[in-house]
This record gives C-alpha cells, structure tokens and sequence, in this order.
C-alpha cells in the first residue's frame, strides 16, 4: 500500500487514529491536548465517518473528571470511548481510571505529558501527570515523535482491545504534540487490520444490557476484595507479549517496527541511558554522533512502561552493559529515587534474584530532566554519558540546569552539537500578529508535501498575549528529522520585526557565513547605520549574508495590512534555496489557492500580489568591514528596578531565563507585586493624547482602558513646580475639587494601542468632529517627552481617598488603579473590570483567581500586573487551580474571619493593658467606606504600638494578628468555563455558605485561555471550538440560579453598555455582607471582534436583550421590597444586530447559512422570553401584609 | 378588456408594475407573495461586489487576529469551511426565485471591477435570470476624476456586460450627470436594453446629540416622481432602451404619469414597505379604474402619450417647470430641449 506524507503535529496524528477507531468521544480543552478534542469535534461536525462508516458522537463535558465519567459510561454500555487531557485534567480523571482498570475495559487514553501544578503552573512538557497514573491500573505506552504518536495510537487501541487492559498512551506537551513534522499517514485500512472485529464484539457482549443484565460496580467487604483484586493478574501478566505482538503485527501491515524496549547504539556498549519521551530521539541521534567518533553508547527507549515487563527489559538490554543512567523528565520530592529509575533498579535487581540475566549487573544511577520542556539536547546528552564514565558519577543528578544550591547539575558543554551539514536550520522571530508561524507552517508543508525531502517545525511562543514574539524552529533535509530540540546554530535567521533587533541577541545563533533576512523599514544603503553596534559585531564577524525587505510597505501597498507572512515566506525561500526559486514560487501560489481559497478570491488576489511583489523589494545588503554603531542593546529593565526583578525578572523578560541557576529563585513559588511596570514594551505605534480644552473630565477613558495606561490625576497647583515643559494639566471641573488641578496622562511605552479609550470617548471637538478629548497620536515622536511627562505624574501624590466620591465615575476613576499594564490581548474585555476592584478594594483585597486567561495576564513570569500603593498596600493574589477557586476562595474567607475573631477575642482580653477605649473603637468600627478604613488603620497602627513591647503570648499573638482588625476583601476570580462548567459545584456551595465573598465571573462566553472552547455560557448560535456547528442549545443562566438563594447578592453587568451600573454593582456587592456574584460580560479577541470598537458592541447587545443588566439585592428583599431590578431598558434593536457585529455569530451564516437562520431565529427567542421573564419578575410589587380587620 | 401588457427589456409583462429592488425579494416567500400580489417581474436585491470582497476580508481578519501569539490558544475559532463568500448565496436565491415563481426574474448586481462586473453578470446568466439590471452605485468624490472619466466608465461596464451575456442588460444611473440626455444615449449605443432611472443615493443625516453622521435610508416619498417623470418624458422616443421609472411610484395616479411620458414598467419599493405587498393589488386595480374611468384601452396606448415629442408644449414641458420652480427670478438660459439639438446637429 502506497501511504501518503502529510506534514502535521502529533495532536493532529493521535486524533486521526483515535476518532476513526472509536464511537464516542467525550472531551473537555486543556493546555497541550485540546487541539485533539477539537479536531474531533470538527471532523463530527463535518460528518467524516470512523472505520466503520459511522460519524462518533463527540460530546464536550463540565470538566476532564466529567469527560472520564462519560468514557466510563459509555464503555460500559459497550461502546469504544476515548478522550484526550493532560496535567491536571489527567489527575481529574484518575478516579474513573481505576474503575475502568479495575473492571478491565478497554480503552485508550490520549496524554499530552503535561507538568503538574506545584509551586506554579506550567502548560508545558514533562512525565508528572503520567506518572500519576502509575496506580490506576491503566497499561502506558509512550510515543517519541509525531510518527510514533500515530503509530501508537492505534498500537494502543488495537492492544486494549486484546488485552483487556486499558491504555494510557501519552507523548509530550508541546515538544511532540505542537512539533509539525512530516510523517506517513496510516490509511483506514491499517487501521481496520489492527483492530480484531472478535475482540470488538466481545467488548459489546460485556456490556451493559437490559437483555441481558448483570450487576457490576458492587461494594465489597474485608471478605473478599483482595481476593477478587488479585484476580486481574493473569491479565496483566499476558499484556506485555501481547502488547509486543500487536506491534509485530503492526510491523507486518505498516512496516515500522517496535518493541517494549528499543534499544539502539553499539552492540557492545557499555554506557546505556534508559528513558522515555522525546528527549529519547535527542539521545538517539547522540548515541550515532558518539559512536561514529569510537566511543560505545546505547540507548533504551522504554515503549510500554506498564505493565514494565522485568523480562523484556533485561532481555533489550546488551549484555555489556556496564553502566546505566535512567532519565526521568518527572520528580517526585522525597522519594528514593524517580519513578522510570526506581522500576529500572528493581529491574536489575529482580532479574539476578529470578536468574533471569546474572550477568547484567551494572551500576544504575538517576538523574533528571526536562521538567515544564526545559531544552533537552545532545549536548546535555553527551554529559550524562561523559558522568557514566567516571569512577563515581554523580547520583540523582539533574542535567539542563545550574543547581547551585542542592549541587545535583551535571555541567555541559552548550557547544557541543550533533547536527548534520545535510540539514537545513532557520530561526524566525515575529511577532503573533504578523503571521510569521503562519508562513513558517506553510513552508513545512511546502517542502514536506511537495518534495522529497523531510521538514520539521517547532515554535516558541511568549508569556504575553499581546505583542508577544514568537521564534519559529524549522529544519529542512534529506532524512527523517529526529532533532527533538531547538535550533541553536541556524543556516538562516529572519528578523519579522525591527523591534527585535534592540530586545533579543538573534544572531549568536548564526553559523559562519549564515544568512540573516531583516524586515526593515530602511533601504539597503542606508540600514547599516541604523542596527545596534552588538548586531553589527555579529554580523562581520560571521561574515553573514545579510538582506532587507521593507516588509512592511509591501504588506500595507498590496492591502495585506500587518499581516507579512506570504512576504516573508518568499523572501525565505528566495533565499534560502532550499527549493529552486520557482519552483518555490509555484508552490507559495498554489498553497495561497489552497489556504485562502475558502475566505474568498480577493484574499487569494491580494496574496498573490504579495508574491509578484516581494522580489522587487528584497535587496542584498553589503556588510562593512568595521562596525560604527553607537546604539547599544538596552538592558531588559531599568536600572532603578529592584535587584531582584533586574537581576532575575529582568533576565526571564530578555529570554535568557534558562541562563539562572537554582540559587537566585524563591523556593516556594512566591514572587513580588509591581513588577510589569519595568518591561516598557513600547508596543503601540499610536497612543492616546489627551486635549484639555474638549475633555469634560468624565473619567470613561480611564476606567474602560485594559492595560490601566490612562491615569487620573487631581492635585494641588504648588506640586506643578518643576513640570516638563510638555506636561498637560487643567482646572478640575468637579465643584467639589475647585481649586485643583487635574490632569490625564497616558503611559507611552506601555500602552498597546487599542484605541478603546477613544472609541468611549463622549466629548467631541466642536471645531472638528472628527477629534475627541482624546486621540490616537502616533507614538514615537511622543515617546521621550511623554516618558518625562508620565514620570512626573508618577511622583504627584494620590488624592487622598477620604476625598473621593466612589459612587461617580468622574471621581471614582481617580482613585490608583492597583492593577498595571497587563500582558492580556490589547483590547481585553476583562482587565477593566479587575482594574476597577484594584482601585476600589485593591489595598485591602485578597484575590483566589482561578486558572485561565486572568491568572495568565494576572501571573505569568517573569511580571505581574498587580501592584502597591506608596504605602506598600495593594492586592494579594493566588492561583490554585481551575476547578476549585471559589473553594480555595472561601478558604481564605474562613481563615481571614477566624484570624479577625481569635484578634477580638484577644483585643478583649488585652483591653486593659493596651485601652478600652482604644479597643472599644477598634471592635465597633462600621468600617464602611474610605474614610472608615482610614480611621481603623490608624486605630491599628495605635494598638500594635502599644503592643510592640509587650512580651505576653497574648500580646504578641495579637500583634500578629492586628492586620485582620482591618476589614479585608476577599475575591473569588474568573472566567466562564470555571463559573458555568468545571467550578460550578464548588461555586455553588460557596454561595450556599453564605459567608462574605465576592465572586466576579468574567463572562467571555467561551474557554478563552485555551483557545475559545465553547462552555455552557456560550450563547445560542455562536461558533465556538467544540461547536463548531453553532451552539445548539442556550447559555445557561448562572445569575437566575445563584438568586435562588435569595441570600445572594446578584449582578449582570456589561461596562460598554453602562458603565455607572457596573460601578454601582461593585460597590453594592462588596458592600453586602454574604456572597455577591457579579456577572461581568467581557468581551474577547475569541469572539472575533475589532477590539476597539469593541464597546459598543457590548451597548447593542444590551440594546437587543441579548445581555441583560439587573441586580438582585437580597438586603432589598430584607426590606419588603423586589430584591430584582432589572436594569435593562426594553430591547430597542434586535438580536441579529448584535449578532451580525460579531465573527463568532457571522461566520456561521457563510459557513452553513441554513443552520444559521434557524439559530439565529431561535437566539431571539431567547432574548425575547429572557427579557419578558425578567421583566415580569422585576416588576411584581411586594405589598406589605396589612393586619386582618377584626 | 384592458390591456395591461408592456414591453420591458424585451420581455412582455402582465403590467407595467414591477417591484424593485428591496428586502421584500431576500426571501422566497416574499417573492411569491409579491407574485401573488401582482407583481409583472420581480428585481432582486443587488449582490454588491465591494460587499463580497469586504466579507471577505472581514472574515479573514477576524479569524487570524490574535492567533499564533500564545502558545494555550494559537486559534480561537474553530476551522470552518468552505465559506460561501462568493456569490453562490446570491445565485442559488437567483434559482430558488426561478423555480418557486413564473414572473420574470431581473437580478441586480453592483460590481466594482471589470473582472466583477463580466464574471458575476454571467454567473447570474447561468443561475436562470431573465435578465441583469447594472446597478451603477458609484458616488464619485475623487476631485481628479474627471466626468469624461466617470461617463466612459459607465458606457465600459455597459459593453463589457453585454458582451459577457445574452440576458437583456438594464442600466440604472444616477441623475446626476453634466448632461443626462447625452449619458443616456450613449448607454443606448453601448448597447444597454434598459434604463432605470433613477438610483437614490444615500445621504448621511447628522445626529446632533453624538455630532456624529447618521446613516439615514429615507423612503421615497410622492415627490420623487418628478425626476424620472421628468427625464424619462424627455428620453422617450430618443433612445430605444426601455425606460424604468424606480422613484416616487406610490400609487395608480403616479403609475399612469409615468407610463404617459413614456415609461415600460414603473418600479414600486418604498410604497411597499410602508403599505405591504398587498399595495401591489391596490395599485393594479387603481390603474384599471383609471384607465376605464378615462376610457384608455392598453398601456400602450398611454405610452409616451405625455412625452416631451409627444406632448401639445414641448417647450413648457421643460422650461415651464423649471421657470415655475424658480418664480419671479428671471433666467436667460438654454433649454434642454435646445441642449440637445446643439449636441446632436439637429
């Protein structure tokens, strides 16, 4: 049989073998195993039938416990189930696993290895997860590559089926999952000649059936559980030979050849590594580089890790072995050793108790490696045989890091490299939006497709979710490409984006005579003058190749806009010659055709045009012989940043974290606030300017800002002494502030540019319409005037908050937001409503913020948005996990009220020796507002002075305590897909508690984080990932069933569509002393939007009734009167306008308009029957019961 | 018996009432209705081509914003596809029309290159239309182009329509050219089957709350008439494209002055918003009342009957107007009427 060669990621390749071999797939996204769930989603949406001519049902769920859940049911029901995860999600599932082991049912289970959550989370790559599971009972088998993750896909479910045993098949995040790598495509009938139709129908006759019923799930008693526990061994002890054989017969169809162990190396070698995982193929390409220069290394890879089979372990192995080291990519604290090391020891030592192979006896040792995708590479692998090979190697080492406290590091030599002259290696830096990974998989599919050649593509992506650099990974040759780590010495290196040049030291990278390609806004003549002295350095001494492309012109002239990838990618191959110039050209156009066929012949045309103009516009630059440049690269931050956050979290922010050792870090994951405001990004090319004479001063521009760069300011005349010529200021209009000044200053280098501030913005110039109080302004000739200007705001003192009315917006928006320069999306729809806690709760705000796009924005290193005021107060923020955050909120609750009462409790004992008066003050405090915080802070500062030195256990105990007399507010934070789905158990007991927490959902309608999965909050008729054919069925309505309550305090909020409302509604949820819940609408680059018009889509979907805005006050029904007003006027517009705003809701009319009209016909209904209810709610009149007439 | 009958573009209608483009012809089930109701032919609303390619570019942007930045979510919409961006939604209406009616089927098309114009015109030829009205929406503000510039175009996008189809080709223009006369006897030369006069641009009202522009779609109103009553009276007889009269026709009184200066078919949109389709029957029956009350026997009959070659003053019927329009303030100015002898050597 004749397979084709696709080039694809291994989440594709997985998924292409589990969704034809099973019937219901159950599936939930996480971070790196979602695109399996959507692929499978989208090919049932597309109706594309498994092997047997069916379509399976794909079903996403609240949560991976959930989808686990489901797998089970259907299992035992007789279906063939599957479903993919990682990390936590793996964990969630572990229960069900060992029921579906326990009762030997057979199904294979697709991992992404993913690190566990401990002192932080992190998305990417290790064993922790899997090795997780080692007690479920489930059979692990491991996949190296894209390849092998195909092949073992259908190796795993081919072998549940024969064994019984179910499969946990796992390669690893990112690394495998994400690499794009040109690989052989099993066709449906391989598929069909592994799957035993026998072992099928068994399955079916073991299912559950009213026809012919059986009792399983039972609970068991000391009697006999052991006894019926032990009878699953005959099962396992026949896995692994028949797990070898499915690979033979693998072998037979395929031609691929596996084994339980694969070893490779010399015969006759002495020093072997044992390890799973990608980092096996850096190894094997070492082991063939070390060889070939006489040295005597193996490596075995281990396939099936459970069942581990003693047997064929020992038999893999050469007999000359002498030494081996075992390389776990997990770590367990506190165990004897890591788990791959511990089996590997007990191996050996089993088989010269059992005899099965007395004469290996060799010395094992540990070391570990490549924890969250730490770079594994040749070089790291050469060490770890060169410590084989001393008299006492080092033990339980680590390899990939400096660890300079515990001393486990094995040192490297970083340039010690085994790549081969043969291929070719390029490195591209560009920014997200530019569509350089776009291009750079375009070409893998060029060369890997139409040639035959092997091409591999691997990208590294930012902290940051706006402006964020990307570095594409790409290596192009004659042979498999098995190089399962970065590229560190390029052919080729492209700079996409001009900024770089200053930011990040690209060309060290560069081999000798290499060529570097740069996107430049200045010719071939006059470029040289313009580039940093580092890079000039680099460039002659390489004697590197060096082109430009104004890249930029060329885009904008052929109406590409920003978007440079079809430039770029010609240039690339213009270049580079990996094709025959034309030859690429052809292939460039026809994967134009084939990409932007279905967007339509003018999105074709205008790539096409692209093509025919890059040529004329890449020029060679000639490279002087000396360097003249005076422009140094800028350190990452400032000199007048803290130690720690130059030295550490400045080192991170210049991509040289992998560069810090052990000993500089905080060893339980905790970090300083107030860091972002060190990374001037300078990512806006337009900011705002502010002009005095329009602005009305109402504060809009402040408050909807997302990245907290328009500030407010109001202050005395005197403090203007020394003000920067530039700098702005006015009367303030406010009659409560006459007298002061105020000013709007804007903070160039981190503003993204949105624009969202000018699009609020009501005040228009009478003179010219077109301007506002506010405008866009492009920002580099502003840069340095502004920089002084803002720097000098900084220093004016804050309004003293006792002086600010909270309940306007005007005033209200000058209060410090505590909430700075976020790396979220520009634009974002949620961080004006985190900004708004800050300023109004942030210095006295504990903050449970779950998993998900704000505790990304909120807590990526290297900085953090939150941040302090000048007297060191600001937010306390902690990540727990996705599904347990209102829990880990209320946690915080608990403990804050018993501290507050156990510090009563001690006030009351201590009243005579610290005042009674004083503690009178402190206990009866109505701590209600600014004013009144105010005053009891300054009561606590009294009382921990006379405490100071009092030396009772009492006293200083309460000394500790003294903070919590100061009433602190806890918020329980984040999106959707928490709130609605995987944290609404533990939600919904938090509101049922009834306990003082303030929960703020910020409703994006979709799992943003991971991509724009749909969630339950997904409203009717959206495309969504995993509703890829429009959401069936309406979004649930979370406010209605948290008033159920009646003790809940509930809000609906939209900010773009009335802002003052939303103010109210924080200031009335915190306020109220039980549970609140706001509902915050957010709107998201997930929906498809133009962000900076993004506001006033929020007002016609306010306008439509498709959101509403109510509040429910439990204190008003308290009262006597309806806890709900409904604050929505009467929908003015209709659905379809707010739908027609919206990518989300539009593509679904292009894609599949009859579904379309039926959805979008039924989404008004919904509006209208959710309006009506409300409004009759609303408006019932709660008549006090007069007495009955005698 | 009155007849009712007329000639438009060729084809032979039932009367000379015809809606014209509207929301009313989106779905199928308004265009049975409006068959229902009487209509002759029905004109679709038009397929924009700038519209096309703006979806287009919407929808691509909207798809790859954001993507490829952060490594958790490298797309945030899932792949969909193929999208319908071209006209296939247009030309499968243009088809459902044809099987579900057996009025004559005009569509409308509205091309912004001369590639869209010529592929799009003869898509609609194969989707089934009786015939293709060239909807040229085009308000020119560009300062350097010149009104030779603007004409030659209109009479280009004419010749390469015609020659990319056999379906009769209507035109309908704007009014506001040097010399309208000449502009129409051009499109006659370059070979346009029709003119339908005339197109209403949209003129932006001022919210004075916002100071913002406002788009402001006004419905005729009964005033509108005069201008096609007016240009149509005057091209009667001088060019032998059929003339559509597309402003202003309320009622039966304004059907009957339309077809008198020389009107084939008068087009009703804005009447049947605000009235309801079932105006059409209203209107039908209005003109037969008038008709037999005045003793007419056919459309025909009345064809042109007011038009300027055919009317007792032809003077009056252009200077008279314009002379009341502007009482008591004294004008030495060439007629229309003279105009168009000047230009045309007679």
């Amino acid at each position: 049989m004749t397979r084709k060669f696709k080039t694809m990621d291994a989440n594709e390749a997985v998924a292409h073998v589990a969704y034809r071999v099973n019937e219901v797939i159950a599936i939930y996204p996480i971070t790196p195993s979602s695109t399996m769930g959507e692929w499978a989603d989208q090919w049932a949406s597309e109706g594309v039938p498994n092997i047997w001519g069916s379509v399976p049902h794909v079903m996403e769920m609240q949560s991976e416990g959930g989808a686990a859940g489901a797998v089970h049911g259907a299992l035992q029901t007789g279906s063939l189930a599957t479903t993919f995860t990682a990390s936590q999600g793996l964990l969630l599932m572990v229960p069900n696993m060992n029921k579906i082991a326990g009762e030997l049912t057979a199904t294979a289970f697709h991992v992404t290895a993913r690190t566990i959550a401990t002192h932080a989370l992190s998305i990417f790559g290790d064993h922790s997860d899997v090795m997780f599971c080692r007690t479920t009972g489930f059979a692990m088998l491991c996949s190296n590559s894209v390849q092998e993750a195909m092949d073992m896909a259908l190796i795993a479910h081919s072998a549940t089926l024969e064994t019984r045993i179910p499969f946990l098949h796992f390669f690893d995040g990112f690394r495998t999952s994400h690499e794009v790598n040109k690989i052989e495509l099993l066709e449906d009938d391989d598929l069909r000649a592994l799957i035993n139709m026998e072992r099928v129908f068994e399955h079916r006759q073991r299912a559950l059936s009213p026809d012919h019923p059986v009792l399983r799930g039972t609970a068991q008693n000391p009697d006999v559980f052991f006894q019926i526990r032990e009878t699953a061994n005959p099962f396992y002890d026949a896995c692994p030979g028949i797990v070898q054989s499915v690979m033979d017969k693998f072998a037979q169809v395929v031609g691929r050849q596996y084994h339980l162990f694969d070893y490779s190396g010399a015969p006759d070698a002495e020093r072997v590594i044992v390890m799973m995982g990608s980092g096996a193929e850096a190894a094997d390409e070492t082991v063939e580089a070390l060889n070939a220069k006489g040295e005597k290394t193996g490596l075995l890879k281990v396939r099936l890790f459970r069942p581990f089979s003693v047997e064929h372990f020992l038999a893999a192995l050469p007999a000359t072995v002498k030494q081996i080291a075992v390389l776990d990519r997990t770590k367990e604290a506190g165990a004897a050793g890591d788990p791959l090391y511990l089996d590997v020891v007990n191996a050996i030592h089993e088989g010269g108790q059992r005899h099965i192979s007395q004469e290996i006896r060799p010395l094992v040792i540990g070391g570990r490696y490549g924890l969250s995708s730490k770079e594994f590479t040749p070089a790291m692998v050469k060490a770890v045989y060169d410590n084989l090979k001393e008299t006492a190697p080092k033990e339980h080492f680590t390899i990939g890091i400096r660890d300079n406290v515990g001393h486990t590091s094995l040192d490297y030599d970083q340039e010690f490299s085994t790549e081969p002259a043969s291929v070719v290696r390029a490195l591209f830096y560009g920014l997200g939006a530019d569509g350089t990974v776009g291009a750079n998989k375009n070409s893998i599919k060029i060369i890997g497709e139409n040639t035959s050649n092997y091409a591999q593509g691997f990208f590294v992506y930012d902290s940051k979710k706006s402006g964020a650099v990307t570095v594409s990974h790409l290596r192009f040759g004659p042979k498999p490409i098995h190089s399962t780590y970065l590229v560190s010495k390029a052919n080729f290196i492209a700079c996409h984006q001009w900024i770089f040049l200053e930011r990040y030291d690209m060309l060290s990278a560069l081999v000798e005579g290499g060529t570097f390609l740069l996107n430049s806004p200045f010719g071939a003549d006059e470029v040289w003058d313009h580039l940093p002295r580092t890079v000039q350095e680099q460039l002659i001494a390489k004697r590197a190749k060096f082109y430009v492309i104004d890249a930029y012109s060329v885009a904008r002239d052929t109406g590409m806009g920003s978007r440079m990838n079809t430039i770029l990618q010609v240039c690339f191959f213009a270049i580079s010659k990996v094709l025959p110039r034309e030859e690429a050209i052809e292939a460039i156009r026809e994967s134009i055709r084939d990409t932007y066929g279905k967007k339509g012949e003018d999105i074709v045309r205008k790539n096409m045009q692209a093509v025919d103009e890059t040529l004329a516009h890449l020029f060679t630059v000639t490279v002087p012989t000396t360097a003249t440049s005076s422009i140094p690269m800028p350190e990452p931050f400032p000199s007048n940043a803290p130690r720690f956050e130059r030295e550490v979290l400045g080192t991170i922010y210049g991509n040289r974290g992998d560069e810090l050792p052990v000993s500089v870090f905080p060893v339980d994951g905790t970090f300083p606030t107030g860091t972002a405001k060190w990374e001037k990004r300078n990512l806006a090319l337009e900011i705002p300017e502010w002009d005095t004479k329009t602005c009305i001063q109402c504060g809009k521009c402040a408050m909807v800002c997302p990245h907290s760069v328009i500030r407010i300011k109001v202050y005395d005349s005197r403090l203007l002494e020394g003000a920067p010529a530039t700098f702005k200021t006015t009367d303030a209009r406010d009659k409560e502030w006459l007298g002061l000044k105020y000013t709007i200053q804007v903070a160039p280098e981190d503003c993204t540019g949105c624009g969202i501030c000018i699009d609020v913005c009501p005040a228009k110039n009478k003179g010219e319409t077109r301007l506002k109080a506010i405008n866009m302004a492009p920002q580099p000739p502003l840069r340095l005037s502004e920089k002084d200007n803002w720097d000098f705001f900084l220093q004016i003192p804050e309004l003293d908050r006792r002086n600010i009315k909270v309940g306007n917006i005007r005033q209200q928006q000058v209060q410090e937001p505590l909430f700075e320069f976020s790396g979220a999306c520009s634009g974002c729809g949620e961080t004006p409503y985190l900004k708004l806690v800050s300023q109004l709760f942030g210095d006295r705000a504990v903050i449970a913020n779950a998993t998900g796009c704000s505790s990304i924005y909120g807590g990526n290193l290297p900085t953090t948005p939150w941040t302090k005021n000048a007297e060191g107060r600001g937010p306390a923020w902690s990540n727990s996990l996705f599904e347990d955050n209102a829990e880990f909120g209320l946690g915080f609750r608990l403990s804050i009220d018993k501290q507050t009462e156990f510090a009563h409790e001690l006030l009351n004992r201590l009243a005579a020796t610290v005042g009674e008066e004083l503690v009178a003050s402190i206990l009866s405090a109505p701590q209600k507002d600014d004013s009144d915080i105010y005053e009891q802070r300054e009561r606590v500062v009294r009382l921990k002075e006379a405490l100071k030195d009092l030396p009772s256990l009492e006293a200083r105990q309460l000394l500790a305590l003294a903070d919590m007399l100061v009433k602190k507010s806890v918020w329980i934070i984040g999106g959707d897909g928490w709130a609605y789905d995987i944290g609404y158990g533990g939600l919904d007991h938090v509101m049922a508690s009834g306990r003082n927490v303030n929960i703020l959902v910020l409703d994006t309608e979709v799992y943003s984080n991971t991509g724009g999965q749909s969630s339950k909050s997904t409203p009717r008729a959206a495309v969504a990932k995993f509703a890829a054919g429009g959401k069936p069925g309406p979004k649930k309505d979370l406010g209605m069933m948290a008033m159920s309550y009646g003790n809940v305090y509930v809000a609906s909020v939209a900010m773009g569509a009335k802002d003052e409302h939303t103010l109210k509604a924080f200031l009335e949820a915190e306020a109220y002393d039980g549970p609140s819940l706001i509902i915050a609408y957010s709107h998201c680059i997930a929906h498809g939007i133009n962000m900076t018009t993004a506001l006033q889509d929020q007002k016609t979907m306010v306008d439509s009734g498709q959101w509403l805005l109510y509040r429910y006050h439990p204190e008003r029904g308290m009262a006597g009167e309806n806890p709900l007003s409904l604050d929505s006027r009467k929908p003015t517009r209709k659905v379809q306008d707010f739908l027609q705003m919206e990518t989300r809701f539009k593509m679904l009319t292009k894609a599949k308009p009859e579904a379309a009209k039926i959805l979008w016909k039924q989404a008004q209904q919904d509006a209208d029957v959710r309006y009506r209810f409300y409004e009759y709610m609303a408006s019932r009149q709660f008549e006090e019961k007069t007495p009955e007439k005698h | 018996m009155l007849d009712l009958t007329t000639q438009y573009l060729g084809i032979t209608l039932r009367t000379p009432l015809v809606p014209s483009a509207s929301p009313l012809s989106q779905d199928i089930d308004g265009i049975r209705r409006l068959e229902d109701a009487g209509a002759a032919a029905v004109v679709l609303y038009s397929l924009f081509e700038e519209q096309l390619n703006l979806d287009a570019q919407e929808l691509d942007h909207s798809l790859s914003a954001g993507t490829e930045s952060y490594a958790e979510s490298l797309t945030f919409l899932p792949e969909m596809g193929p999208f319908r961006l071209g006209p296939e939604g247009y030309l499968n209406h243009i088809r459902k029309a044809k099987e579900a009616v057996k009025v004559p089927i005009i569509a409308s098309l509205n091309g912004t290159t001369v590639g869209g114009w010529t592929d799009y015109a003869k898509q609609i030829q194969q989707a089934g239309a009786d015939a293709l009205e060239c909807n040229i929406y085009w308000i020119v503000t560009d300062p350097e182009l010149s009104s030779a510039d603007v004409e030659q175009r209109y009479v280009d996008i004419v010749k390469a329509v015609k020659a990319a189809v056999t379906i009769p080709v209507a035109v309908k223009l704007s009014p506001y050219f040097s010399n309208m006369a000449n502009m129409a006897r051009r499109l006659d030369d370059a070979g346009a089957d029709g003119l339908a006069l005339f197109n209403r641009f949209y003129q932006p009202d001022i919210d004075l709350d916002e100071l913002e522009l406002k788009p402001n779609v006004l419905l005729s109103t009964p005033q509108a008439l005069r201008l096609p009553l007016t240009w149509i009276g005057i091209l009667f007889g001088r060019v032998t494209a059929s003339l559509a009269a597309t402003s202003g026709v309320h009622g039966p009184e304004d059907v009957v002055k339309l077809l008198m200066v020389g009107a084939n078919v008068t087009m009703l949109c804005s009447t049947l918003l605000r009235n309801g389709i079932n105006h059409l029957r209203y209107v039908e029956q209005g003109l037969r009342d008038w008709m037999g009350a005045h003793e007419y026997e056919s459309v025909k009959q009345m064809q042109g009957s007011m038009s300027q070659l055919r009317c007792p003053d032809p003077g009056a019927f252009e200077r008279a107007q314009y002379m009341k329009g502007v009482k008591g303030i004294q004008h030495v100015m060439v007629t229309g009427r003279e105009a168009w002898r000047l230009l045309n050597g007679g």
